[in-house]
């Protein structure tokens, strides 16, 4: 049976990986490839490395993190962070990544994605969608079909969280699915960060209107929300760093949780 | 010499590192000529089936290809690779390697398309491929076509994704897999390994 994956996610700047700190186990827990290999080790069934800095001088660094780790571990792994065209991507996947994560080159050239699709396959092509919960008025001075509505429930926010787009999330899903995505990694701007749950609502409208799988991110704080995302959410995955990184659950931990709670999981 | 064949696509030479930790060497390479010459050769596939043949035959590895197996020489074909031994798909490629009788489908609907992460391998046939590899173990796929070879004999392994198909193909020294043995942690490194002894000690010992 095709599990459901779980998948940590290292923030890296300058080559080092800026979160865990309390990973006493590790010699250099800064250094990503030791940790994506303890992750490895663990039973992580995928990695992500988001590029937080991701300046046009800093990208050859994470290139250099992308070729060590392919290298060394021998699990799937997705870079993302200001990739912002064909030859970035191609850059990052000739390195040995075996996905990449697009979101705001995607919404300011939509087209890319149907390019990168063509040139590298749609398997590799991740879109991440960052997605905050209207409240209020819903005015959009997007002309197009992806604009915000009466019924537009989240809207898409690109350059890290801090631009408003005026796009509908549900309406942005599904058109980067039909411009082949492979995958979507779905984040609530409302959530991350809170460790108080993922956006149920949201995971599972997205995650049921489109074909791909979806990866739930932010707001993991306990093993009960991994549970919560894939039963309720209906997530096909679910992404999550804080509490891996502060080493308040092992990797296998929360697979042994979800496992005894039906979820298929590889132990 | 191993030769990895290089059509282009731009992540294939995650394979050529998966060979080089379990202690082979390897070339990837688009040469026609390296191909032949290799004792063993790999044909990795990730992308668009179309693209692929069309870069195969503009760079003359199509025939190559199909000698090799013909020749019953060491071949082991990945993911679109394995796909593309069989003479068209329904993703829409005409004119494929035709070196296997059979069809390439499109998965059912009704479930997340492509087929993406760990699955178990059921494994059909007592092979040194699966040596010291638990049956059901978990290998890491992504697709979204599957294969149905006319010979059901030559099915190895099976996988369970809203209906059963065919994970794994063996046929003398033509090992194919849907899954990426090099993404599919330990098992997938010791299937790599398992494959490159099976066929290095056949031929010592012939």
């Amino acid at each position: 049976m095709l599990t459901k994956r779980i998948i940590p996610c290292l923030d890296v700047t300058s080559g080092r990986v800026v979160k865990g700190i309390s990973f006493v186990r590790l010699r250099d827990a800064g250094d990503p490839v030791e940790l994506a290999a303890l992750y490895d080790k663990e039973g992580a069934d995928e990695l992500v490395f988001l590029d937080i800095t991701a300046s046009s001088d800093e990208r050859q660094i994470m290139v250099k993190v992308v070729e060590r780790v392919s290298t060394e571990i021998f699990i799937p792994f997705t870079v993302g962070g200001g990739l912002r065209g064909i030859a970035d991507l191609r850059c990052v996947l000739e390195a040995g990544a075996d996905k990449v994560a697009i979101n705001t080159a995607a919404v300011l050239d939509p087209a890319l994605i149907s390019e990168a699709a063509e040139k590298f396959g749609s398997q590799c092509i991740v879109i991440a969608i960052d997605a905050k919960r209207l409240e209020g008025e819903k005015s959009s001075s997007q002309e197009d079909s992806l604009a915000l509505d009466q019924n537009s429930k989240w809207e898409v926010y690109t350059y890290g969280g801090r631009k408003p787009t005026g796009i509908d999330a549900l309406k942005w899903s599904k058109r980067v699915v039909e411009l082949g995505a492979g995958e979507i990694m779905l984040t609530s701007m409302d959530t991350d960060g809170q460790q108080t749950g993922y956006d149920l609502g949201l995971t599972r409208t997205i995650s049921e209107a489109v074909s791909v799988p979806v990866i739930a991110s932010g707001g993991a704080g306990t093993l009960a929300h991994l549970y919560e995302a894939i039963a309720v959410g209906k997530a096909d995955a679910v992404l999550a760093a804080s509490i891996f990184h502060y080493g308040i659950y092992s990797i296998h931990q929360a697979k042994v949780y979800l496992m005894e709670r039906g979820i298929p999981m590889r132990l | 010499m191993i030769a990895i064949i290089d059509y282009g696509a731009s992540n294939l030479r995650s394979i050529s590192k998966a060979i080089a930790k379990i202690g082979y060497r390897c070339k990837v390479t688009s040469s026609p000529r390296e191909v032949l010459e290799a004792d063993i050769v790999i044909l990795p596939g990730v992308g668009a089936a179309g693209e692929a043949m069309h870069r195969l035959q503009e760079w003359d590895l199509r025939e190559p290809i199909q000698q090799i197996a013909s020749e019953n020489r060491p071949l082991l074909s990945v993911c679109l690779g394995l796909q593309l031994l069989f003479a068209s798909t329904e993703e829409g490629g005409e004119g494929c390697l035709d070196i296997l009788p059979g069809v390439v489908r499109k998965l059912p609907s009704g479930l997340k398309i492509p087929h993406m992460g760990w699955n178990q391998v059921k494994q059909k046939i007592s092979h040194p491929l699966f040596w010291g590899i638990e049956d059901n173990a978990y290998f890491y796929f992504v697709h979204s076509y599957y294969v149905e070879p006319q010979d059901k004999s030559l099915i190895a392994g099976e996988t369970d994704y809203g209906l059963s198909f065919s994970s794994v193909i063996i046929k003398g020294n033509l090992v194919a897999t849907q899954f990426h043995p090099e993404k599919s942690g330990q098992w997938g490194l010791k299937m790599l390994q398992n494959f490159l002894e099976f066929i290095t000690q056949r031929r010592n010992s012939s």
